[in-house]
C-alpha cells in the first residue's frame, strides 16, 4: 500500500492558481483510472482533473470555492503498490519547493489539456490555443519582447503595450508584431504613431542623368533667362485640328498641337530670325541659322531627351507630325541616332496634360529660346457681351536675355499667339 | 588655430565616448573626439583591463605557490618567484595594444581625435587646450563622457603610501603589508590579487560585510577564499588615518587598532567627474553627484547628451558602451531608447561573482511574487575537475509565469557565463526556456540549466 498525491496541474499558459468548483469523489471513495475527481476553474476555462491511477481518496486539499496554487497537492489516494510519496515525507499544502516527479507530472499534465480542448470545441469557441493567446497584461507591466522585436516596434511607432503576445508568458514575437500590422494595428485598439524615417538612399548620378545635370548646370551658369507667359485661345485651332484628323488621308499621322506650333514658329522666325540662333558666348558670336531645327523635349523611360526635327521650314504640317512621331518613338525605344538628338536651333517643351498653367523652361544651351506648352483647359472667356467656353492654353517661354530683349521676346510670342488663334494664317503665305 | 565645426563632439574617449564616436563615424556623422590621456579611458588604461591582467598574474602565481607545497592533483614545482616589474611591463603592453587599437578604430571610422583637455564655453562651443595651443570646436551635438574618479578620503589623501587603484596597478613589488580601505569590488579584486602575490592584506570595511551592495549569499565563497589566503577582514571598522608605517583603525568594538602598512589602498568608490570641464558654463540638471539624463541620454540642454560614469550608477564600461552606441544612432536620426532589461555586473574576485537582473530581495521589493533556487557547483562535474567547487548559480523568476527576472552566480571563471544570463533575461526567457535548452556537458554552464530546473522543482543532479 502506498500513497499517491495528485497535484493541481498546470491548467493553462500563465495560470498560477485555480478555484475549486466541484468535487466528484468523496473521501473514502474508490476511484478508477481516468475517473474525474474534481473540477477547477481558472479565469479562462473550467478544467476537469482526472485520476491517473486507481485508488481510494484519503485526503482533499480544499473546500469548494477555495483557490489552489498550480502545483500544490489536490488530492491524496491510497493505492496498491508504492505510490509516489515516500512514507513520512511532505505533509500537507505548501507548494514550493515543487518536487514533482516525472510519471505523475506527465499523466496529470496531459489529461486535463485534452479535456480542455474538447470542452472548448463543444462550446464552439474554437481551438484552445487562441483562448490563451494574448492574455491581457496587468496594468503597468512591461511587455516582454526580445531586443530585435522592441527595436522593430520602436521603428514602426508601435507601443508594444498595445500588442498582444502569444508566446510563453505573453512574450511578443515577430509574428505577433506581423499580426498587429496585418490587423491594421487595430488588434489592441490603437494604431501606430507617425514615425520619423531618417533613412537616406544614395543614388549615383550617372549616364543620361549626369548629362542632363551638366547641361542644366551650363544653362543656369551662363544664360540669363527671361520668362514670358501668355495665353492662347485654341478653340479655332482645335476645331481645325479635329477636322483635319477626321478627314486625313490614310497613312498620315494623327495631328497633335505640336506640328501647328512648329509651323507657327517657322513663320514667326521668318520675321525674327535672331531667335533661331546658337550663341557662342566664348567667341562672342551669334550663329543665326537659316534652317529651323526644332528640338522637342520628350520624357523617355531613360530620362529626358530632345530629339530634333530638322528643317521645319521645309516640312509641311503632316511632315512635321510624321517626323515628331518617328523621332519620339525612336527616342523612347532608345534607337535614336546621335545626330537625331543634337543640332537643334530652338526647342519646344511640353508635358501635355501635366503641363500646368505656367512653367519656367530652361533654355537648351547654347540656344537662345525655348517655348513651353502648358495644359489646355476649357475656361469662360468674356467676348464683350457674354462668357463663352473657350479652349485656352498658356505658352511659357524663356529667352536668353543676354542677346534677346524682352521686347523681342514679347513680339515673338504675340506673333505665335496670333497665328495659333487664327490658324488659317499658318497656312497662308502673306 | 582655425576653429573646427562638426556635427558631433565627444568629450572623453573612455569606453562610452570612443564607442559613441566609432558608431557616429560609421553612420557618417562628422565626429570629433577629445581626450586628454590615452584612448580607452579608465577602463583600458587604469581600470578593467590592467586590473584583469594583474589578477591573472596573481592567479597564476598562486597556482604555482600552491603546487610548490605539493597538490592533490599531483603536480609539484619549486618555489615560484614573481617579478612584479615584469608583470607590470607585460600588463602595460596589453594596455598599449588596446589603446592603440582604439585609436586605429577611430581613424578607420573617420573620427577626428584631438589630444587635450576640453572645457565648455557654452552649450555649442568647447575649447580644448592642446600641446599646439587652444582649439575651439563648435558642434551641433555634444556627448559628455568624462567618466569618474576615485573618491579620496580627507583623512587619507592620495599621495605617498596612500594609493588609489591606479597606482596599485603600477607597483614595482607587492607591498609586504597592504591595507585596503573599502571592501567593494575594486578593493577586493586588488586585495585578493596582492594577497596571492604574497602581501599581508588587511581589509577595512565600515559596513558589516564584504561587498555590501551584493547579496550576501554571493559573497560567502569570496569571504571563505579570503580567509584561506590569510587576509584579515575588519568589518564595522573605520580607518582613521595614517601614522608612520601604520594605519589607525577604529574597530567595531570601538578600540583603536594600529595596522602595520607599506601601502594603503583606498577604494571607497568612484564619483562622477563633473568639474574641470566647464560645467559652470552650462545649465545641466543634476541628480545628486551625477548628470541627470532621460531614456535617450539627453541632458536638460538641447543637443547635449551624457553617457557613462558621469551619469551615475551603475558605473560600468558596458553600460557606457551601450549608451554611447545608442546616442550616436539617436543623433544620426534613428529611433532608439534605453529599454535594456538588465546591466550585468561582475566582481573579478576569487571566486568571481556575477549578478544580472534582480536579486530575490530586489524582485520582492519591486512587488514580484518570485520563485528562486540555486544549484551548487559542488554537484557539477566540470567544477570538480577544475577544483572550483565553491559557489553556485541562482535563478530568480516570477512565480506566476516563470519569466526570469535575475540570475546570480559565484564561482571560478563564472564571469564568462554572464553572457548567457544576460541573453536569457534580455530575450524574456522563462525558466522552461533555460531548462529546455541543451547545455553542453561537461561545463559549468550546466549549473545554469540545473538552477532553472531546480527552480521549477525538478533538478536532475541534486
Amino acid at each position: 500500500m502506498g500513497e499517491y498525491v495528485i497535484k493541481l496541474p498546470d491548467v493553462g499558459e500563465g495560470v498560477a492558481e485555480a478555484e475549486l468548483v466541484e468535487w466528484m469523489a468523496d473521501i473514502g471513495a474508490n476511484v478508477r483510472e481516468d475517473e474525474v475527481l474534481a473540477s477547477v476553474m481558472t479565469d479562462k476555462a473550467t478544467v476537469e482533473i482526472p485520476s491517473p491511477v486507481e485508488g481510494k481518496v484519503v485526503w482533499r486539499a480544499a473546500k469548494i470555492g477555495e483557490t489552489l496554487a498550480v502545483g500544490s497537492p489536490l488530492i491524496r489516494l491510497e493505492v496498491d503498490g508504492p505510490g509516489n510519496v515516500k512514507p513520512g515525507a511532505e505533509p500537507a499544502a505548501a507548494p514550493p519547493p515543487k518536487k514533482e516527479e516525472k510519471p505523475e507530472l506527465e499523466s496529470a499534465k496531459a489529461e486535463p489539456k485534452k479535456t480542455q480542448a474538447k470542452k472548448a470545441a463543444t462550446n464552439g469557441a474554437g481551438a484552445a490555443r487562441p483562448q490563451f493567446a494574448g492574455a491581457p497584461r496587468a496594468e503597468g507591466e512591461k511587455p516582454l519582447a526580445s531586443p530585435a522585436v522592441r527595436k522593430r516596434a520602436l521603428d514602426a511607432g508601435v507601443d508594444l503595450r498595445r500588442v498582444r503576445g502569444t508566446g510563453p508568458a505573453g512574450r511578443i514575437s515577430h509574428g505577433d508584431l506581423d499580426a498587429y500590422f496585418e490587423a491594421g494595428g487595430a488588434a489592441g485598439g490603437g494604431r501606430g504613431a507617425l514615425v520619423r524615417n531618417s533613412s537616406v538612399t544614395d543614388v549615383p548620378v550617372i549616364g543620361l542623368r549626369r548629362k542632363i545635370a551638366e547641361q542644366m548646370e551650363a544653362a543656369n551658369a551662363r544664360i540669363v533667362p527671361i520668362t514670358y507667359v501668355d495665353d492662347v485661345d485654341m478653340t479655332a485651332l482645335e476645331e481645325l485640328r479635329a477636322k483635319l484628323n477626321d478627314t486625313r488621308k490614310e497613312g498620315r499621322p494623327k495631328l497633335t498641337i505640336l506640328p501647328f506650333l512648329m509651323r507657327a514658329m517657322v513663320k514667326a522666325i521668318a520675321e525674327q530670325p535672331h531667335l533661331n540662333s546658337i550663341f557662342d558666348d566664348e567667341a562672342g558670336v551669334i550663329h543665326q541659322h537659316g534652317g529651323v531645327h526644332i528640338g522637342v523635349a520628350a520624357q523617355t523611360p531613360n530620362g529626358l531627351m530632345v530629339p530634333v526635327v530638322r528643317h521645319c521650314e521645309a516640312r509641311d504640317i503632316w511632315d512635321c507630325a510624321a517626323e515628331v512621331a518617328r523621332l519620339s518613338e525612336a527616342a523612347k525605344e532608345g534607337k535614336a541616332a546621335r545626330e537625331e538628338l543634337s543640332g537643334s536651333t530652338i526647342t519646344i517643351t511640353s508635358l501635355g496634360a501635366l503641363g500646368g498653367i505656367v512653367t519656367t523652361p530652361v533654355i537648351n544651351h547654347p540656344e537662345v529660346a525655348i517655348i513651353g506648352v502648358n495644359k489646355m483647359q476649357t475656361l469662360p472667356r468674356w467676348n464683350g457681351s457674354e462668357f463663352m467656353p473657350r479652349k485656352v492654353m498658356n505658352l511659357s517661354s524663356s529667352f536668353d536675355h543676354r542677346v534677346i530683349d524682352g521686347w523681342d521676346a514679347a513680339v515673338f510670342i504675340q506673333r505665335i499667339k496670333t497665328l495659333m488663334e487664327n490658324p488659317a494664317m499658318i497656312f497662308i503665305d502673306e | 588655430m582655425t576653429d573646427i565645426e562638426c556635427k558631433l563632439l565627444v568629450i572623453g574617449a573612455g569606453p562610452g565616448g570612443y564607442v559613441a564616436a566609432i558608431r557616429a563615424g560609421q553612420l557618417g556623422l562628422d565626429t570629433v573626439i577629445v581626450e586628454a590621456k590615452a584612448h580607452g579611458g579608465t577602463c583600458l588604461t587604469v581600470g578593467c583591463i590592467p586590473s584583469k591582467a594583474l589578477i591573472h598574474a596573481a592567479d597564476e602565481f598562486e597556482k604555482a605557490t600552491h603546487f610548490a607545497n605539493g597538490s592533490a592533483i599531483g603536480i609539484e614545482v619549486a618555489k615560484p618567484r614573481i617579478d612584479l616589474k615584469k608583470t607590470v611591463d607585460w600588463k602595460d603592453g596589453i594596455v598599449k595594444r588596446l589603446t592603440t587599437g582604439v585609436g586605429g578604430l577611430l581613424k578607420k571610422n573617420k573620427v577626428k581625435a584631438i589630444e587635450g583637455w576640453a572645457a565648455f564655453v557654452d552649450g555649442k562651443t568647447v575649447r580644448v587646450k592642446t600641446k599646439e595651443g587652444e582649439q575651439t570646436i563648435r558642434a551641433e551635438n555634444v556627448i559628455i563622457a568624462t567618466g569618474s574618479e576615485s573618491i579620496e578620503l580627507p583623512f587619507l589623501p592620495f599621495g605617498g603610501d596612500v594609493i588609489s587603484s591606479t597606482e596599485a596597478l603600477d607597483l614595482p613589488a607587492p607591498p609586504k603589508n597592504l591595507a585596503v580601505v573599502g571592501a567593494g569590488y575594486i578593493g577586493l579584486e586588488l586585495g585578493i590579487a596582492f594577497a596571492k602575490m604574497g602581501s599581508k592584506v588587511t581589509v577595512v570595511e565600515a559596513l558589516d560585510r564584504i561587498l555590501p551592495v551584493w547579496d550576501e549569499a554571493l559573497t560567502r565563497p569570496v569571504a571563505k577564499k579570503m580567509k584561506a589566503l590569510g587576509m584579515e577582514v575588519l568589518l564595522g571598522a573605520r580607518a582613521k588615518g595614517q601614522s608612520g608605517k601604520h594605519l589607525e583603525v577604529e574597530t567595531a568594538k570601538g578600540e583603536t587598532k594600529k595596522i602595520p602598512v607599506d601601502k594603503i589602498l583606498v577604494t571607497v568608490g568612484r564619483t562622477p567627474l563633473t568639474e574641470g570641464w566647464g560645467r559652470e558654463n552650462l545649465v545641466l540638471d543634476m541628480d545628486g553627484r551625477h548628470i541627470r539624463i532621460d531614456d535617450q541620454c539627453r541632458t536638460s540642454m538641447t543637443g547635449i547628451y551624457a553617457i557613462g560614469d558621469v551619469t551615475g550608477e551603475p558605473m560600468l564600461a558596458h553600460r557606457a558602451m551601450a549608451q554611447g552606441e545608442m546616442v550616436a544612432e539617436i543623433i544620426a536620426g534613428e529611433n532608439r531608447r534605453w529599454d535594456k532589461r538588465a546591466v550585468p555586473a561582475i566582481c573579478f574576485t576569487d571566486p568571481e561573482v556575477v549578478a544580472v537582473g534582480l536579486s530575490p530581495d530586489e524582485a520582492k521589493q519591486e512587488g514580484f511574487d518570485v520563485v528562486t533556487q540555486l544549484f551548487p557547483f559542488s554537484a557539477n562535474g566540470r567544477a570538480m575537475t577544475m577544483e572550483a567547487e565553491d559557489g553556485f548559480i541562482r535563478c530568480v523568476a516570477r512565480k506566476d509565469n516563470h519569466v526570469v527576472l535575475g540570475v546570480q552566480a559565484v564561482g571560478g571563471g563564472i564571469a564568462e557565463l554572464s553572457t548567457a544570463f544576460g541573453l536569457a533575461i534580455e530575450m524574456g526567457a522563462r525558466l522552461e526556456d533555460i531548462a529546455g535548452t541543451i547545455h553542453a556537458h561537461p561545463t559549468q554552464g550546466e549549473a545554469f540549466q540545473e538552477a532553472a530546473l531546480r527552480t521549477l522543482g525538478h533538478a536532475l543532479h541534486i
